[in-house]
């Protein structure tokens, strides 16, 4: 590791030729070349993001109003998810790490050990991505408001369950007094997004109307993004007067009043590049650490065919390293500027 | 013809078992402060909102934390703190040069922007 790189040479001999004045082999000083250009790519996105977000303060949501929820634990976790996905991939470039150390004692059984664990790190950081994105996409029960004044807020709570809509009014599929119970939750956002819902009564497909039954929602609380002629940007309204307006605004019967999740045109959560921003440097960072996994996997294939034992040292499982490594450093400055700040 | 004026640098890096067990210490050192300052960041995330007084204070100190993070990863983990000293600042120098310039010039901007929007009611 450190060998000839701490050795002390005199200048003209190291710059005289023959000699790398940087004392490291071609290979690794051409990944170098590769991640600082990589850096620069991911530098200039962040600082992008950084532009926009400063030039649309208010509006910009905070990350752990944002990413609150957990795997099969529903929400409350304000940044846990994303903060065991750092964890996850600092601990495989820990591996990572070891598995470069055993390639300098050639140690094989070692390399390849350490090379297995990263690589399954590696999956199950881009198997939290894709949980994170389907989340992010769907997005949350109550979804991003327009209140009656004008005003935009995003919704906290617990959203009472939907149990059934008793048809009260006969379409082409539903009889009266029918009782419909699958795909409540699809139907019910599509309703509110086209505006079919009105006062209670909700319009199904096949042109029925329909009673709604739910439950009660629990600790409703709007936090205001956007100006309205009442409500200002950052006023948060809770419990009965927040469901008042909020079902207000829903069961209007007017269209386009809730954005439900995030696709490149809108989201619940903030300005709309806000969500191009999340899946432009999370995509890219993510295909990052998928091509890191396949290279990983390549150069494995290579150390338990023993190619780089019969070359006399593993400097391939270093340099590949370096790349695992950046992705790691990456995701700690994402980490910081997409989800903390 | 095999090409004589190319040392093998590869074959330098090779340790012994005595280096590699202060190695892996060291390793796992580093690992203990990277998970512990995650945990410190996200604790802070979690107690103090975006909003309060002492905010800007937890905002600088989470991009200070980042920086530690970071550097342990480039120079413990990337091992370019046992590199030539040319080599470090041949990679860190132009990078920072650039990035801090256009951190400086692109969020200068942002918030002019903002300003104007406002007080142009965009």
């Amino acid at each position: 590791m450190s060998g000839h790189a701490s050795k002390q040479i005199d200048t003209t001999t190291l710059w005289g030729g023959k000699v790398s004045p940087f004392s490291t082999s071609y290979g690794k000083l051409m990944m170098w070349f590769f991640l600082v250009s990589d850096a620069l790519t991911f530098g200039g996105l962040l600082i992008a993001y950084g532009f926009t977000r400063h030039d649309a303060q208010d509006a910009w949501p905070i990350g752990e109003e944002t990413f609150n929820s957990m795997p099969f634990l529903g929400h409350g976790f304000p940044l846990l998810y994303v903060a065991l996905m750092t964890f996850i991939l600092i601990v495989s470039s820990v591996t990572m790490v070891l598995a470069v150390e055993a390639g300098h004692r050639m140690d094989k059984k070692g390399v390849i050990k350490w090379m297995v664990a990263t690589i399954i790190g590696g999956f199950f950081f881009v198997g939290s991505q894709a949980w994170e994105w389907s989340h992010f996409i769907h997005g949350s029960e109550f979804g991003k408001v327009e209140l009656v004044d004008g005003s935009q807020a995003i919704v906290k709570g617990h959203f009472g369950e939907i149990k059934n809509f008793t048809v009260i009014e006969a379409g082409e599929h539903h009889a009266k007094g029918a009782v419909v119970t699958d795909d409540l939750m699809h139907q019910f956002q599509h309703a509110v997004e086209v505006g079919k819902i009105n006062d209670g009564i909700i319009t199904l497909h096949d042109g029925s109307k329909a009673k709604i039954t739910k439950e009660a929602d629990h600790d409703m609380e709007l936090i205001i993004k956007k100006d309205g002629k009442s409500n200002k940007v950052g006023t948060r309204i809770k419990g009965k007067n927040a469901e008042k307006m909020y079902y207000q605004a829903i069961y209007s019967g007017t269209p386009h009043k809730v954005i439900y999740g995030a696709n490149l045109e809108q989201n619940e959560y903030g300005p709309q590049q806000y969500g191009q921003f999340f899946f432009f440097i999370t995509g890219f960072h993510g295909f990052h650490v998928f091509s890191g996994v396949i290279i990983n996997i390549i150069i494995l294939l290579g150390v338990i065919a023993g190619t780089y034992h019969k070359r006399g040292h593993y400097e391939m499982v270093e340099k590949t390293g370096l790349y695992w490594h950046f992705v790691d450093l990456v995701w700690v400055f994402v980490f910081t500027f997409f989800y903390l700040v | 013809m095999e090409r004589d004026d190319i040392i093998e640098y590869s074959l330098d890096a090779h340790h012994s078992e005595e280096q590699g067990v202060l190695l892996r210490k060291k390793i796992w050192k580093v690992t203990a402060l990277l998970t512990i300052i995650t945990a410190v960041e996200v604790l802070l995330g979690a107690f103090i909102k975006q909003g309060t007084s002492i905010w800007p204070l937890v905002k600088w100190s989470f991009i200070g934390l980042t920086l530690v993070k970071a550097a342990y990863i480039v120079l413990s983990f990337m091992h370019l703190g046992d590199e030539r000293k040319v080599l470090r600042y041949f990679i860190l120098v132009p990078y920072f040069l650039f990035v801090i310039y256009l951190i400086f010039i692109l969020l200068t901007e942002g918030m002019y922007v903002d300003n104007v929007l406002k007080s142009h009611g965009g």
